[in-house]
Formats: C-alpha cells, structure tokens, sequence
C-alpha cells in the first residue's frame, strides 16, 4: 500500500456552482481512496447551515446577516446568471435532466465518504453562525487546523 | 472475460461512476474482474485514470453506441 494521499479544499465562496464543484472535486479525492479535508470559511460556511430557522442569542448585525446568508446548500445562488434566483432553479432542472448530484446530495454523500468537514470558527463568529445552526457532522477548527492537513497534502485548492 | 461483478453506472453523471466503482472494488479480492458501464462521456479519461492510480488494469474497453464498458482488474 502507498502513502495515504491528501487533498484539502477551502470552500471560501457561497455560490451554488463553487460549493458544488468544490464537492464533486472532494467526493472524487475520495474515490481515489485520499484523506479530504473542506474547510469552510466566510460565505463557504453557508453550504453547512441547516435549512430551518434556528433560535439563538444574536445581536442586530449577527440577526441581519442571518437573515442575508442563504440558509443551506440549496438555498445558494450562482456567481454567474442568478437572475435574481431564477438562475439556480434553471440549472437545477438541467441537472436533473442530466443526473447531476445536486448539492446538498454531493454534501450528503461526502459525509458517508468520510469526508472532513471543517467550519472556521472565526469567521462563523464574524457572520454570526452558532454551532446550533450548521450540521451535525461538521467539526470546527482555524487556520491551524487547515494548514495541519494541508501541509502533507498533495492537492490543496481554494474556491 | 470471467466477470467477477457488475456495475451499472448508466445514466450516472461525474463523479458519480468513480464513487461507485471504487465501492464496488473494494469489495472485491485482487485479481477479481469488475465489468462497468457507464455513459458519461468523462468516464473513459476519469476511470483509466482512476485504475492507474490505485494500481488496478483496465483489461478491456468498449463503447456500443453510447454505452462505455470497462473491465478493469484489481491490483
């Protein structure tokens, strides 16, 4: 057996399109029997939120952008062609004609591939996320936790 | 060709037919054969890639009108 290959992915973008090519890059690493790690940061951190409202103690500003951010994967927009949301439901009926894994199914999917997934708690402060609010099999960690697998590495991106 | 397994990946879109086959691999012993078939047209480049990769063969290779068939051996 060869050494365990890496591959670690920090998902800084919201947009659906990213997360997803993001997670496809991940779940492929994984079929190619690598250690993956995704570490979520600033708007990348959405793609982990639950898609219910959840109550917690916020102030003002941290309520405003809970209320901004997309709650969940699917609730993401594109970083291209939004039209104001009508972008993503279009691209979701060409996957289904195409079987493409929507999103929050590659997230799923990455989980039951073992696949490591981080949420910097510096920038969750920053947005106002609470652990309560993403899901349950998220681990939390910062820059330290990311460059620790990303040092022995052999594919490290940022998207 | 003794065919151990088969997998239908039709209709699968990347990533898709590798996630499925490296599952199917694993449950196979070395040397054992696993007939695939898909339809993405990425899966001929992606599936020769991936069987190099994890030392496994790719014995045989054919395409029927739209349908790619791979027959690749466990390393």
């Amino acid at each position: 057996m060869t050494e365990q290959k890496k591959t670690t992915i920090v998902l800084f973008s919201g947009d659906y399109d990213k997360a997803m090519a993001a997670y496809i890059i991940a779940n492929g690493a994984a079929a190619y029997d690598h250690e993956v790690t995704i570490f979520h940061t600033f708007w990348g951190l959405n793609a982990l939120r639950k898609d219910e409202p959840i109550q917690s103690k916020k102030g003002f500003l941290e309520k405003m952008f809970g209320k901004m951010m997309p709650r969940g994967a699917d609730k993401m927009g594109l970083s291209q062609m939004n039209f104001a949301g009508m972008g993503p439901k279009m691209i979701k009926h060409v996957m289904k004609k195409h079987q493409a894994m929507p999103l929050p199914e590659l997230i799923d999917l990455a989980i039951e591939q073992d696949i490591k997934l981080i949420a910097c708690t510096m920038t969750m402060d920053l947005l106002g996320l609470s652990q309560k609010e993403l899901l349950e099999d998220v681990d939390y960690g910062g820059v330290a936790a990311y460059l620790g697998e990303a040092q022995d590495g052999q594919v490290n991106l940022f998207i | 060709m003794n065919t151990t397994k088969f997998l239908d990946a039709k209709g699968l879109a990347c990533p898709m037919p590798i996630v499925r086959t490296k599952k199917a691999v694993k449950e196979l012993e070395a040397g054992d054969i696993l007939e695939i078939h898909a339809t993405d047209k990425g899966s001929v480049a992606d599936l020769t890639a991936w069987a190099a990769s994890g030392n496994h063969k790719v014995v045989d290779q054919q395409q029927e009108s739209d349908v790619f068939k791979f027959w690749i051996q466990k390393g």
